[in-house]
C-alpha cells in the first residue's frame, strides 16, 4: 500500500479570494492550484437554522451557492486551499463558514467596477480576517494610480494593495506571499504591542 | 452545473435523499478539513453503500482530500458530504484531519506563526 508513513501532523489551512462577479476569480484561482479549479454547492433554505431531522421543509424554495476552489502542496502534510467567494454578497450565510479560520482574503478588484468591493471590505473588517486589495489589471492596463483607488475604497494605508494579472501565475503566487507576510507582520507587530 | 446562484433549485429530498433525509452530521467538518481513509475503511468490509465507497476510494490513495473536494468530485451539495463524512468518521472508516485555524478559532498563537512561514515558504517555492 501506498501509504504515508505518519499522518498525524497532516492539516490544513485557507485563503480566501473575494470580489465582485466577473472579477476573474477562478481566474486568479487557476493560475497557480494544482488541480483544475473545482465548484463545490451548499445548498441554503429559509429555514436552515433549527432544521430538524424529520422536517427537511420539502417545500421551501431552495437556493444553491457555488465556491470555486483550488489547492496547492505546501508540503506532504501541508495543504493550502484557495476558495474563491460566490459572487453575489448577499450570500452571507456561507460567508462565515469560508472565513472561519482562514489565514486571510485578497480582494480582487476591477477599477471599472470599484463599488463591488464595497461590501466584501466592510465584511472581512468587521470579522477582522486580514486582508490585501489587488487591483485586477487587464491585458496589462494600469489606468489608475494605486493611492485613488485607495482614496476611493477608502481602506488603512496598512492594508497591502498592489497590481495582479488573475491570469498570471507568478503574479498571483507574488499576491498570496504578499498577503502571508503582511499576516506575519500583523501578527509580529501585536506581540510587540502586547509584550 | 449551472453557476447562475440565486434561482430556487426545488426540493431539498433529492439531494439529502443519499443520507437518509438527515441534515445534520454528528460532527462539524471545516470545507477545507483533510479526509483519510483508515484500514478499516480499506479492509472493505464495513461499507453501507455506494456512495461510501466512493469515498473511500477517493481518500485512500494516500492523496488526501479535503471536505470540499469529497462534494465536489462527488457533485453533491456540501451539506451531504459532511453528513457521509461525518458516519464515516464515527464509524472508523475515515479519519478527519481539522486545519489549523487563524484569527478567533486560532488555537495556538505560535503554532499558526510557525504554519504561516510554512506557507510563505512554500509559496515562494512555486
Amino acid at each position: 500500500m501506498n501509504q504515508p508513513a505518519d499522518t498525524s501532523r497532516v492539516t490544513s489551512a485557507k485563503i480566501v479570494i473575494a470580489g465582485g462577479f466577473g472579477v476573474g476569480k477562478t481566474t486568479l484561482v487557476g493560475s497557480v492550484s494544482e488541480i483544475t479549479p473545482l465548484t463545490t454547492e451548499a445548498i441554503m433554505t429559509s429555514a436552515s437554522e433549527g432544521v430538524d431531522d424529520n422536517n427537511l421543509v420539502p417545500d421551501k424554495a431552495t437556493t444553491t451557492v457555488a465556491m470555486d476552489f483550488g489547492r496547492i502542496t505546501i508540503d506532504q502534510d501541508l495543504i493550502l486551499y484557495l476558495f474563491g467567494t460566490p459572487g453575489q454578497t448577499r450570500f452571507w450565510f456561507m460567508w462565515d463558514e469560508l472565513v472561519r479560520g482562514a489565514i486571510g482574503a485578497i480582494v480582487l478588484v476591477d477599477t471599472r467596477r470599484l463599488a463591488d468591493c464595497f461590501s466584501v471590505i466592510d465584511f472581512f473588517e468587521h470579522r477582522k480576517l486580514p486582508y490585501l486589495v489587488a487591483v485586477n489589471c487587464f491585458d496589462g492596463e494600469r489606468l489608475h494610480d494605486l493611492q485613488d483607488i485607495r482614496d476611493a475604497l477608502q481602506v488603512s494605508p496598512d492594508v497591502p494593495l498592489l497590481y495582479t494579472d488573475a491570469r498570471n501565475r507568478e503574479s498571483t503566487k507574488q499576491t498570496l506571499i504578499k498577503l502571508v507576510e503582511y499576516v506575519l507582520s500583523m501578527r509580529r507587530t501585536r506581540t510587540v504591542g502586547v509584550g | 452545473m449551472v453557476l447562475g446562484g440565486d434561482e430556487p433549485t426545488g426540493s431539498l429530498v433529492r439531494p439529502y435523499a443519499v443520507t437518509r433525509g438527515r441534515t445534520r452530521p454528528q460532527l462539524e467538518i471545516a470545507l477545507e478539513a483533510l479526509v483519510e481513509t483508515t484500514a478499516r475503511g480499506r479492509s472493505g468490509q464495513f461499507l453501507g453503500g455506494r456512495e461510501q465507497k466512493v469515498i473511500v476510494d477517493l481518500c485512500g490513495g494516500g492523496r488526501l482530500q479535503s471536505l470540499a473536494e469529497i462534494a465536489a468530485r462527488m457533485e453533491v451539495p456540501l451539506g451531504v458530504a459532511r453528513v457521509l463524512v461525518a458516519d464515516m468518521a464515527a464509524d472508523g472508516l475515515l479519519a478527519v484531519h481539522e486545519p489549523t485555524g487563524f484569527g478567533d478559532d486560532a488555537a495556538d498563537e505560535t503554532v499558526g506563526t510557525e504554519l504561516l512561514e510554512r506557507v510563505l515558504s512554500g509559496l515562494r517555492r512555486l
